[in-house]
């Protein structure tokens, strides 16, 4: 396996009860790339994310992984290569302790004693979790689940790390720590996302998925400098890229709605701060 | 309906251990040869879900009295029979040793009371065949009832053998038998209901569910052969331990049936049979007392209660140096 | 309904007692399993109408609960609870046995109440006994040494599952539950129908939690074996000394009735 591309060609995928996740989706992601991939509820990322490694099989398409295109046969290597880190950290942290799931994967591999030791210690310094090592994992907050999680997938030494909603329900403190961890990672990075400014802030390339199609494809300031785009696909600019309501009153208005509640006495625009 | 240590003797605790961890190995080993690798996590995972909807109480119809979810016949129908019994025993394993909720000598027997009769009796020998090829939802609520009714009876039965066998409850066989059975019945068919309830709510929302477990092996091949052989031995042994204790009377089957049947001379029979079954425990204790076994019988109780009064005083003695050197190592560890 | 509350809080305080670091927490799980099992069959293979015989047996587990650093009064609390369901059975006792074995100045007293209170203090033996085990040694570990003692490992791997998700199962749970009671303004009780309807809702996002955690186990390379990280137990000096100690020690208590001897002594009537 060289240069650790990630690239699909044409990928299709129709659940079996016909719904059309995916239409036509081809890209190319080159290695140490870091790939925002964000859209709308049912856009079909994570269905996407879930043929990368293997666990999904395409309508139709191909998916190439490496030099390799992704088969049954090498589907072990694949999942070597390719470390995947999903939504929810319990489904993930299944084991007794944060030893245990950390070295689930590399007893899989068939490693010997001592390198598992050494590269669960690795793969939790690396996240900054060695302290959680003989921790069960229901007793560890939100943050220290997310942070092992990543741990879990990086002691099988992953080429390409691909990453569903990493921040979702942290507070702004683990948030920050994910942020900088990740953008400390020299792997292939592959992050879907609601938190449009985590993408901002880590991926340099976005790809817009609108109803299993890709809508645009190119460097993220572009892309979110594109208004049109952005309504069309149920989209926002990061806050980081919008004025501040406080410091710029010509701030743009939200698209408009129509009332919750019919006003009292008639004036539709009485009501306080 | 969980025995507790307090009422079980070594013997039939050890005999109902036994039984149950063969019927462990064997549902583990007919598991491995499945090779259905995602009921490694669902059974854990179905097994916590039955745990936590125990803990929620409903309230039962007419009687106003809440109960709750037992779960055998549930996991049975969702797991197929093998798994179910592993993740009913994982259940009662946990609540034995977290809530006190059986002991763990009487582990052995409750995993056999709670776990062999909804997944290998009730669920393939009742529900399966009630159910027919193409359920609908009536059929569903008879087939769960009575499945339901059936693995609380042989449950119920069990216990109050057990119980009874262990003679350390001081209840007779008839009017143990007459209280346990009429309250499981009742038990086991809002059991039933519920399961069926649950089932056809999963049958309307999502039926792939349901064939996971129909996909199980049919019925007369290799699982019911080593389930009939582990029943075999454990009815030998039981067969062995009830013969020993029967025996003690003379006529020992008119005994039982008398017992069954019940009798006028209540008082009498339980006389007799209070004394058999102190005989039998006192035959039966792995580590005998100090007294000669000659003196077994009404002979020993006198010999006993002469010493009771220092029995009593050294008894409270003990229980102030044991509060003592609680208190004192309990000191010695905060310093 | 907030029964479930308290009943998970409870369990969770008993599982992190388990990760305390002291001597006792730290001997190899093994030896805690065997004295503990060895407990109960002596305990357990008293005849009925033994009372002061067992008390001295009371000796383990408050030697364990100082050693282990255990809050006692909350040992104490976990085993009352354990006792209204003994006296469920054990009342009857008395109901049948109404032979007199002793009489204390005008007072007589049937064997049915000796055996009575012998189920109660058995009760509360074996029930510490468990306890105590947990409190020492964690859940994971008891799993551990039962694999060293045969046990399946089709069995210990869903076992460790089971005990890994009671804890989300459970807030799942209650968070379900406490939604439609905050719904039912008063009206007290959950009917069958909707009983049925909240554990089935459950049912199904536990079957696709269970998709989604076999998901990420295919996703770590799982192939259908899951190697246990059995760590190297050490069954040394200090367990065998530990377990060869209390055995001998129940044996002793067991054919000698220490409570006689102690009141003997007293009363001089040896």
């Amino acid at each position: 396996m060289s240069h650790h591309i990630v690239e699909t060609r044409h990928l299709k995928h129709i659940y079996p009860d016909g719904t059309i996740a995916l239409k036509d989706v081809s890209f190319r992601i080159e290695h140490g790339e870091s790939v925002g991939i964000i859209g709308a509820n049912g856009a079909g990322k994570s269905t996407l994310l879930l043929h990368l490694n293997g666990y999904l099989s395409a309508t139709s398409g191909e998916i190439i992984i490496g030099d390799e295109p992704l088969t049954k046969k090498n589907l072990a290597v694949i999942r070597r290569t390719v470390g995947m880190v999903f939504q929810d950290p319990d489904d993930q942290l299944f084991m007794p302790t944060v030893f245990d799931d950390v070295a689930f994967g590399p007893m899989n591999l068939g490693l010997s004693r001592e390198e598992i030791e050494t590269r669960v210690n690795e793969a939790l310094s690396r996240v900054e979790a060695g302290a959680l090592r003989d921790k069960p994992p229901y007793h560890l907050s939100n943050g220290e689940k997310k942070r092992v999680t990543i741990a879990t997938v990086l002691s099988m030494l992953p080429e390409i790390l691909v990453l569903d909603e990493p921040t979702n329900g942290l507070d702004p403190y683990a948030r920050r720590l994910l942020i900088a961890l990740l953008k400390g990672f020299h792997h292939t990075r592959i992050v879907t996302s609601h938190d449009l400014d985590m993408i901002f802030e880590l991926c340099a390339r976005t790809i817009v998925l609108h109803e299993g199609e890709i809508m645009a494809d190119g460097p993220t300031l572009e892309i979110f400098r594109d208004n049109e785009l952005l309504d069309t696909c149920r989209l926002e600019k990061p806050l980081a890229m919008q004025d501040c309501p406080v410091c710029s009153p010509g701030h743009r208005p939200p698209p408009e709605q129509p009332p919750l509640v019919e006003p009292h006495d008639g004036n539709p625009h009485e009501h306080s701060h | 309906m969980h025995m507790a240590d307090a009422l079980v003797s070594p013997a039939v605790g050890a005999t109902f251990w036994a039984a149950s961890a063969g019927i462990i190995a064997l549902s583990s080993a007919h598991l491995r040869k499945e090779l259905d690798d995602r009921k490694v996590p669902l059974m854990g995972v179905l097994g916590a879900f039955v745990f936590a909807a125990q803990m929620i109480n409903f309230t039962i119809p007419a009687t106003g009295s809440s109960g709750h979810l037992g779960g055998g016949l549930l996991l049975a129908i969702l797991l197929g029979p093998s798994a179910a019994f592993l993740s009913i025993s994982s259940i009662l394993m946990i609540q034995a040793l977290f809530f006190a909720d059986g002991g763990l000598l009487a582990l052995g027997c409750n995993i056999f009371n709670l776990g062999v009769f909804p997944a290998f009796i009730a669920h393939p020998f009742i529900y399966r065949k009630l159910i027919g090829r193409v359920p609908n939802q009536s059929r569903m609520v008879f087939a769960a009832i009575m499945a339901a009714v059936v693995a609380l009876q042989c449950g119920s039965l069990g216990v109050v053998l057990q119980t009874v066998i262990s003679g350390v409850s001081s209840l007779p066989f008839d009017t143990f038998l007459l209280l346990m059975q009429p309250i499981h019945l009742a038990i086991g068919v809002i059991e039933g209901v519920v399961t069926a309830l649950i089932v056809s709510f999963i049958y309307r929302a999502r039926p792939e569910v349901l064939e996971c477990s129909v996909q199980d092996r049919p019925i007369g091949e290799l699982p019911v052969r080593s389930l009939l052989t582990a029943f075999l031995i454990s009815a030998a042994l039981l067969g062995g331990v009830f013969s020993w204790f029967a025996s003690e009377q003379p006529d020992g089957l008119e005994w039982s049936i008398a017992m069954i049947m019940g009798s006028e001379e209540l008082p009498e029979t339980d006389l007799k049979a209070h004394e058999a079954l102190t005989t039998a425990q006192e035959k039966m204790a792995i580590l005998p007392d100090y007294t000669l076994p000659g003196e077994a019988g009404r002979g020993n109780n006198n010999h006993r209660v002469g010493k009771t009064v220092s029995g009593i005083v050294g008894g409270a003695l003990t229980l102030v140096l044991c509060t003592l050197v609680g208190v004192v190592l309990h000191r010695k560890r905060q310093g | 309904m907030l029964a479930i509350d308290g009943s998970l809080l409870d369990f969770k305080q008993l599982d992190l007692m388990a990760l305390r670091q002291t001597a006792l927490h730290r001997l190899d799980p093994r030896a805690k399993v065997l004295t503990t099992l060895c407990f109960i069959v002596c305990v357990v293979s008293f005849d009925k109408y033994q009372v002061s015989a067992m008390l001295p047996f009371l000796i383990y587990p408050v030697v364990l609960i100082a050693a282990g650093d255990l809050p006692p009064g909350y040992i104490l609390r976990k085993i009352l609870i354990v006792i209204p369901f003994a006296l469920l059975i054990g009342l009857f006792n008395p109901i049948f046995d109404r032979q007199v074995v002793l009489q204390i100045g005008a007072l007589d007293i049937s064997g049915g109440w000796v055996s009575c209170l012998s189920i109660l203090v058995r009760a509360i033996l074996t029930a510490s006994a468990a306890i105590i085990l947990v409190a020492t040694t964690g859940f994971p570990a008891i799993c551990e040494s039962l694999e060293k003692l045969r046990m399946p490992q089709v069995f210990a791997v869903q076992l460790l599952f089971l005990y890994r998700y009671i804890f989300v199962l459970t807030d799942e749970g209650i968070r379900t539950a406490r939604a439609r009671q905050l719904r039912s303004f008063g009206q007290r009780g959950l009917g069958l129908r909707h009983f049925s309807s909240l554990a089935g809702h459950l049912l199904l996002r536990t079957w696709e939690r269970a998709e989604r955690i076999h998901m990420a186990m295919l996703a770590r390379g799982f192939s259908g074996e899951v190697h246990s990280t059995r760590r190297q137990g050490h069954f040394g000096k200090r367990e065998v000394i530990f377990t060869v100690c209390w055995v001998a020690l129940f044996i002793l208590l067991r054919l000698n009735n220490a409570s006689l001897l102690l009141g003997s002594i007293f009363t001089g009537s040896m």
